[in-house]
């Protein structure tokens, strides 16, 4: 009998577990298959198109692709910075207080549905964006910034505690040979840590690049290359967000899968670099 | 000036960048909050929780339907996702082994698979459970939640299993109890704070998600609690509150959205405090 239930409980606790590499088959099968018609109909050639024109049953990705590249650059030169910058301040700097109520006060803000970032983007960080810089304050530059912040607590929470790794034994030495603060991080903690670093910051790109709700309010929904970063544009995410109840041709619908199917592609590439490249050793568990 | 005024200027400059970073960072962020207590304190009223959503102009206006959704959706994404996560993280930490091949591809694939964006799930659950049936679904925006749940219910019960020692387990097992027993009574009990934890925290990250449920669980004007139907959420009717050009449905955009972040946060300070008061004990 209790062979039996042993037998019965270790087979269904295989059969959730297994069930995870079904799930993410199955996600990749899916999607593959309702984008099939637009593969058959545009090829690769659907990444280079940029022609988006439901009118005409014509699709092409680029602007879309474009999109999500630059907003996620854009995002990812004004967070690692400012991210570097308060996981110094938090490890090297602040006074032990200072530095667990601020710690604590990133964690929770990375927390924060994206969804929320995205409200104050449309209604405060445009209007002031669209001061300065003229047009209607909505484009690849406001998504990048709104981006940034999103990613910001999130991207300091991880970079801080990889810096958290490197053994104090390492740091009093350089400090006992009588090194400045920033020598000993330059030659010390950055060299000790530098690809749990790197590992962080692309882990934040493959967040930034696939984030919806943060972007679709100030992104400007326009399938045109834009000329600068502060005009309208489109990214994936925001596209499958504005267009999927929309679709009422089957190539439509078809080519908003294609779309999906590239971005999870993008989407696993980075994750797995970051996760496998640089954070093998770094053994960190995140909820 | 000398070499070592040099590198004691230099050493400022850089310290005085970060800890500007540091500083700017995050007022920043607490713009964000400000703003979203602000706006949020100012459009919450007792309406909100009695009345369903109405038309712009109209007095008697709330999210009574969109909470109600809400709470289902995200209660039933939990009654799925928990106990496969659990058992798929029992799995993993109990019979995987550390070093075990598919244990060990099956953790990387839950990583990835929780960083996944949430509108590719959104769109893979439409695929199979809306566009077969012909209409939006409370159980299609359930299954979308619970996808993305499953994987951090695993890896956070499979990391709190590996902490109980391994002589509790030697105990039981000599003791006669057959494996599943001394999982469920033995080794359960012992990570009992952390799993808690970790189910909390996996809970908060999926009520504040939208873009699954877009198309989804979609959204519904009238109270409803069919899930055969589509159904309002919170996060649903912020979007679409925030895009409409009626300030009283932005505002209770607003109020949808403190309502939210309360939520959410109450869940993490919450599962934190437990692991700390966890952690006094021993």
């Amino acid at each position: 009998m209790n062979r039996l239930l042993d037998t019965i409980f270790h087979n269904t606790t295989r059969f959730f577990a297994i069930s995870v590499l079904m799930v993410l088959a199955a996600l990749f099968f899916v999607l593959f298959n309702e984008a099939k018609p637009a593969i058959d109909a545009f090829g690769l050639q659907f990444i280079t198109n940029s022609k988006w024109a439901p009118n005409m049953d014509i699709f092409g990705g680029y602007p879309a692709i474009y999109g999500s590249i630059i907003s996620t650059i854009i995002a990812m030169l004004i967070a690692t910075p400012v991210a570097i910058g308060i996981a110094i301040f938090l490890s090297e700097l602040a006074p032990p207080w200072i530095a667990t109520i601020v710690g604590m006060a990133i964690e929770l803000l990375a927390a924060i549905p994206s969804i929320i970032y995205g409200m104050w983007g449309l209604f405060y960080l445009a209007p002031i964006l669209r001061d300065i810089w003229g047009g209607n304050g909505l484009g690849l530059a406001t998504a990048g910034f709104v981006l940034s912040i999103m990613i910001l607590p999130f991207m300091a929470a991880i970079t801080r505690d990889a810096m958290k790794t490197t053994p104090p034994i390492l740091k009093e030495s350089a400090y006992g040979m009588g090194a400045t603060r920033w020598e000993v991080l330059k030659d010390v903690v950055i060299p000790y840590v530098k690809s749990g670093i790197i590992g962080s910051i692309i882990l934040a790109l493959g967040r930034a690049i696939g984030e919806t709700m943060a972007v679709t309010f100030v992104m400007g929904n326009s399938h045109k290359i834009p000329d600068s970063i502060f005009k309208p544009a489109t990214s994936i995410p925001v596209t499958l967000a504005n267009e999927f109840t929309e679709a009422d041709t089957d190539l439509y619908y078809s080519s908003l899968f294609y779309l999906a199917l590239i971005l999870l592609v993008i989407s696993f590439t980075v994750i797995a670099i970051a996760k496998f490249w640089f954070l093998r050793n770094l053994q960190e568990q995140r909820v | 000036m000398t070499r070592q005024e040099r590198r004691i200027l230099l050493n400022n400059i850089i310290m005085f960048l970060s800890s500007a970073a540091a500083i700017a960072g995050m007022l920043f962020l607490f713009w964000i909050i400000g703003v979203l207590i602000y706006k949020g304190f100012t459009a919450l009223n007792l309406d909100i929780f009695t009345y369903d959503m109405a038309p712009p102009g109209r007095e008697e206006s709330g999210l009574r339907n969109a909470l109600v959704g809400q709470l289902m959706l995200v209660l039933g994404a939990s009654l799925i996702g928990v106990p496969i996560g659990v058992l798929a993280g029992t799995y993993l930490s109990e019979y995987g082994g550390k070093k075990g091949r598919l244990a060990r591809l099956i953790r990387d694939i839950s990583d990835i698979m929780m960083s996944t964006p949430s509108i590719v799930i959104g769109a893979f659950i439409y695929a199979l459970l809306v566009e077969p049936f012909g209409h939006f679904s409370g159980w299609a925006g359930i299954a979308a939640l619970a996808v993305m749940m499953v994987p951090i219910v695993l890896r956070t019960t499979d990391d709190m299993l590996q902490l109980v020692p391994g002589s509790l387990r030697e105990a039981a097992i000599a003791l006669g109890a057959p494996k599943y027993k001394m999982i469920l009574q033995v080794v359960y009990r012992g990570a009992k704070t952390g799993m808690l934890t970790g189910i909390l925290l996996s809970i908060a990250r999926i009520a504040g998600e939208t873009a699954p449920l877009l198309f989804t669980s979609f959204s519904n004007n009238f109270f409803s609690t069919d899930l055969n139907q589509p159904i309002a959420s919170l996060t649903v009717t912020m979007f679409n509150y925030a895009t409409s050009p009626y300030d009283d449905w932005i505002n209770q955009g607003w109020a949808a959205a403190l309502i939210l972040a309360l939520f959410v946060l109450g869940a993490n300070i919450i599962g934190r405090i437990i692991i700390r008061t966890k952690k006094g004990d021993r």
